[in-house]
């Protein structure tokens, strides 16, 4: 960064200890203000390169209006009207339609269309450093979210006059979060100082932690620029190797845990997408082509009863999950029962037959499906509670979609048991299974358990749908790309049993994820696909063997 | 019958009808039915649209459509079934570099003519074919430029993911190759191979983060294809990966393919092309209107093959008026040096190499699936049949203009 730049921000960053001081006395100078008014101007007009410099000296005006104007720039909210060329904020209002704001004054200036209006054009560079920025101005904000914002911009600013207001931002702050970026901050700035013991402090300070923002900034002391080192200090250089070996040994660690949650999470996926396939596959033995079309049904499910809720009731959207799984579970069920009855019941006994009709099926719902909604892929949106991750320690970020996945999944697993152990129709449905002609001599209608059956299976894949819509794209391919892998969990699992394909997905997410960063998806999936061929070989049962219909015959 | 007798069958008819036909080959079902449907409305509203100004040397024009319907085997035979049994004047089809592959004996042994409009890997030059869509050079090599440039953070590491078949594979082996020249060693380079669909992206953002926090500035390279894109854009987000620190640029995700999917997660990503809907020119929005009128429905976007396919459109049929006849040996050569007003302001001119030479834009996704345009090229890029960063093909040049016959030689051959 060129020396005058340095200066221009240090500068800076004094004008903001004042610039606090007079928004909260809070007296608008008008001079100030029509100043401002030029230089917004300016900043629509500026060329990319020079809207850094325009937003430098917004700054230096000291006024209050300059966050706001900041947030919209970055917010991509900043336009220029095509009418008179003004800049101005837009906000979403009734349509399509944008309310103005005059960034100046704050006042509402009316209503605009999207093609009456301009972006004022920004890119990731600019965004990134206005927002380095904008942290000085935002550091004292009542809001912790925005002081979290700020001390996170920091990161990326070289101003070392910003180390007193960080000084006193941390000696007020509570929020152990905020507290932690700062910190953070404090250290990245440090690191750009003139003094080599400084560095070191800084050094010292990122030494103990093992984000990946103390990372960067330690693995950066160790680049060289040519033939010279970037950091000119030796014990500099030495502390940051050290801290960094020492980082490394405690990453190790984390990482195989990190692998370990992520076959989990895959395993969770699999054990979803196969659980219906092990009742319908494993316990009564019908090759199922058109497993995966009842997930899918299961995910259209979920989109149609989300549009619902947009339409109907945006604010209850959080509950859509809630209402579309029982929608999706009968939507599937049902279609699984009509399977049954219309097809499925005539070709008991041979297998090839029910692979050829229930491929078949499997092609009518998919093409059936891209006439009715389009081939293209249907949004499914994700609750709020659904989205981001829990950074822990490391680095290891827990994304919350496939926690919540993994839960579900054992969840649908633990109802399913009980369903299958406890319940009147789980006895019936056993019975059927082990000894059909005795089954039926007891009284029980086994045309009807068969159906019942076939639908439960479905009706859980179409539960699996609702989640992996979560996670993958809702189109009509969305069932090919799990029925492989449902029959290989089912297959290696052993067929007719839930805690086989437990087991079985279980233990086939956790060995590709332990095999994918060394071996790459492609490779690592296939050693997955040899060693089930290898394991079948050997026991042609799978993991746990049991009787059933299957096995009798 | 025997496919020679209807081969000449084929040009009977073709000389008797009343009407001209023009093929469209793009699948309406299978898996690449969601970015192929909208290729064929797009051939159809042209068509229509030709028509509606008399039709072509005094003909009509008939739309020949089939649905190759994904299945790579397919495509060659309905392309066959097209040029011999309908007897088509010309063909505009094909996305994936497979499907273009399998018919492309089949256009060479009955001297077809194919219209391809999607971005590509290059290293292919047939006299059949005219490529209307990017070569690397003029989307791979100015995107990693933008990258490495100031504009782009001046990025210093790269990451090449993409999707495990041939135009992400050639693709990275010449940018690999480019960004070598450009001093960034392959310590520096990440490359990472998906299979089609992939889903679980968990591992590999793990791994670009893990790759990324090694001090140097990282950006990613994405020729991830189709429907892996979604789940890839999400676990970005969702592992907090904001565009500011690790950008991504794509070349596959356009805004059919962000139609349809939260693009909250992708905003300020960016992406490739030759055009995007977003351009504001009066070419553009007299486009645009004419397709939503056409597909009635106002919310249906356009995107870089359909420019393509209006582009090749447009100079075949000024070729055929030029050349005064479909028959393929007269248009092919009056096609070389046509020239269109493309969609983004400038000329579109086609080259003696069956390439285009088309402007490159750089656009940044926003929230409403369209995108910002940060970066454009001063003037239009000739499209290379032969990547000059592979060494073999360097030296290849491709020229068909009679009397060479030569798409992949070193010296002219006539």
């Amino acid at each position: 960064m060129p020396a005058r730049r340095r200066i221009d921000r240090g500068f800076s960053g004094f004008l903001m200890v004042l610039f606090i001081a007079m928004a909260l006395l809070a007296p608008i100078a008008v001079q100030a203000a029509e100043k401002l008014e030029s230089l917004v101007t300016e900043l629509g007009t500026a060329k990319l390169s020079k809207k850094q410099e325009v937003v430098d000296r917004m700054i230096a005006t000291g006024a209050p209006e300059v966050i706001g104007i900041l947030e919209a720039l970055v917010g991509r909210d900043l336009y220029t009207r095509k009418s008179d060329k003004k800049v101005v904020i837009g906000r979403k209002a009734e349509g399509r339609q944008l309310l103005l704001i005059d960034p100046v004054t704050g006042a509402e200036i009316g209503l605009a269309g999207s093609r009456d209006v301009k972006r004022v054009k920004t890119n990731n560079k600019l965004r990134s450093s206005v927002k380095a920025t904008m942290g000085s101005l935002t550091l004292m904000s009542p809001d912790p979210q925005r002081r979290l914002e700020a001390a996170q911009g920091l990161l990326k600013s070289d101003d070392l006059g910003m180390l007193p207001l960080l000084e006193t931002a941390l000696s007020k702050e509570e929020d152990p979060a905020v507290k932690d970026a700062l910190v953070l901050a404090q250290a990245s700035i440090r690191l750009q100082s003139d003094k080599a013991e400084d560095r070191l402090g800084a050094v010292g300070v990122l030494a103990g932690r093992t984000d990946p923002d103390s990372r960067v900034m330690l693995s950066r002391l160790l680049l060289k620029d040519g033939e010279t080192w970037r950091e000119p200090d030796a014990d500099v250089r030495a502390a940051a190797e050290d801290a960094l070996a020492d980082m490394e040994r405690r990453l190790q660690f984390w990482r195989t845990v990190e692998h370990l949650y992520q076959g989990i999470s895959l395993g969770s996926v699999l054990l979803l997408a196969a659980m219906g396939l092990a009742i319908t596959f494993g316990v009564m033995g019908v090759i199922n082509m058109a497993h995966g079309e009842m997930v899918m049904l299961g995910a259209y499910t979920t989109f149609v009863i989300q549009e619902g809720f947009r339409a109907a009731a945006p604010e209850l959207f959080g509950w859509s999950l809630a209402v579309a799984l029982p929608a999706a579970f009968l939507v599937s069920a049902l279609v699984g029962v009509a399977m049954e009855r219309g097809c499925i019941r005539f070709l008991y006994g041979r297998p090839l037959e029910t692979l050829l009709a229930t491929w078949g099926i499997s092609l009518i719902l998919q093409q059936a499906v891209r006439s009715v909604f389009g081939p293209t892929n249907r949004e499914v949106g994700s609750p709020e509670w659904m989205q981001g991750a829990m950074e822990s320690v490391a680095g290891i970020t827990l994304t919350y979609n496939r926690l919540y996945i993994i839960l579900f999944s054992l969840c649908v697993l633990g109802a399913v048991l009980l369903v299958l152990k406890k319940s009147a129709f789980g006895l019936q449905m056993r019975a059927v299974t082990q000894n059909r002609e005795m089954a039926r001599a007891m009284g029980i209608p086994t045309g009807r358990v068969d159906a019942m059956t076939f639908g439960l299976g479905s009706g859980i894949a179409g539960i699996a749908g609702v989640a992996l819509s979560q996670i993958d794209n809702v189109s009509p391919n969305l069932g090919q790309a799990y029925i492989v892998d449902s029959f290989m969990v089912v297959v290696f699992g052993g067929v007719g049993n839930l805690w086989g394909a437990f087991a079985g997905a279980m233990s086939l997410g956790v060995v590709n994820k332990l095999l994918e960063p060394w071996a790459g998806a492609v490779l690592g999936k296939i050693l997955v696909l040899v060693a089930i061929i290898l394991f079948i070989q050997k026991r042609p049962r799978g993991l746990f063997a049991l009787r059933g219909r299957a096995v009798e015959s | 019958m025997a496919l020679g007798l209807a081969a000449t069958a084929g040009m009977g008819i073709a000389q008797a009808q009343e009407t001209i036909k023009v093929g469209v080959l793009h699948s309406l079902s299978g898996t690449m039915a969601i970015s192929e449907t909208t290729l064929k409305d797009a051939m159809l509203m042209l068509i229509e649209d030709q028509n509606a100004k008399g039709g072509l040397l005094g003909k009509k024009l008939e739309p020949v459509v089939v649905d190759p319907a994904s299945d790579w085997p397919l495509f060659a035979e309905k392309a066959r079934e097209l040029i011999s049994k309908e007897g088509v004047a010309v063909t505009f089809g094909c996305w994936t570099s497979v499907s273009r592959k399998s018919v492309l004996p089949v256009f060479e042994e009955l001297n077809g003519m194919l219209f391809y409009p999607v971005q590509y890997e290059g290293e292919e030059s047939s006299r059949n074919v005219f490529y209307t869509g990017a070569a690397p050079n003029q989307q791979a090599i100015p995107a990693v430029d933008y990258l490495l440039g100031e504009e782009g953070g001046e990025a210093k590491r790269i990451v090449l993911l993409g999707t495990d078949y041939v135009y992400p594979r050639t693709t990275n082996k010449i940018l690999r190759s480019y960004l070598n020249a450009k001093g960034i060693s392959d310590a520096d380079i990440m490359e990472n191979y998906t299979p089609f669909g992939h889903s679980d992206w968990q591992t590999i953002v793990a791994q670009v983060k893990e790759f990324a926090s090694q001090g140097k500035k990282t950006a990613v390279v994405s020729t991830i294809n189709g429907d892996a894109n979604v789940p890839f854009y999400k676990e970005l987000a969702n592992q907090g990966i904001k565009a500011e620190d690790i950008p991504v640029v794509a070349f596959s995700v356009g805004e059919e393919e962000l139609a349809g999917l939260d693009t909250g997660p992708l905003v300020g990503h960016l992406a490739a092309w030759n055009y995007f809907m977003s351009v504001d020119t009066p070419e553009n929005a007299d486009f645009i209107e004419k397709w939503h009128a056409f597909i009635k429905d106002e919310k249906r976007v356009t995107n870089d093959p359909m420019e393509a396919h209006y582009i090749g459109f447009k100079m075949w049929v000024q070729a055929v008026e030029q050349a005064g006849t479909t028959d393929v040996d007269a248009v092919r050569q009056a096609m070389y040096g046509q020239t269109v007003k493309n969609l983004t302001g400038g000329t579109a001119v086609m080259n003696t190499n069956h390439h285009l030479s088309k402007p490159v834009l750089i656009g940044e996704i926003l929230e409403d699936g369209q995108f910002e345009i940060v970066s454009a090229t001063d003037d239009v890029v000739v499209g290379d049949a032969w990547s000059d960063f592979i060494p073999e093909s360097a030296k290849l040049t491709a020229d068909w203009t009679y009397p060479w016959v030569c798409g992949n030689c070193e010296k002219p051959r006539f």
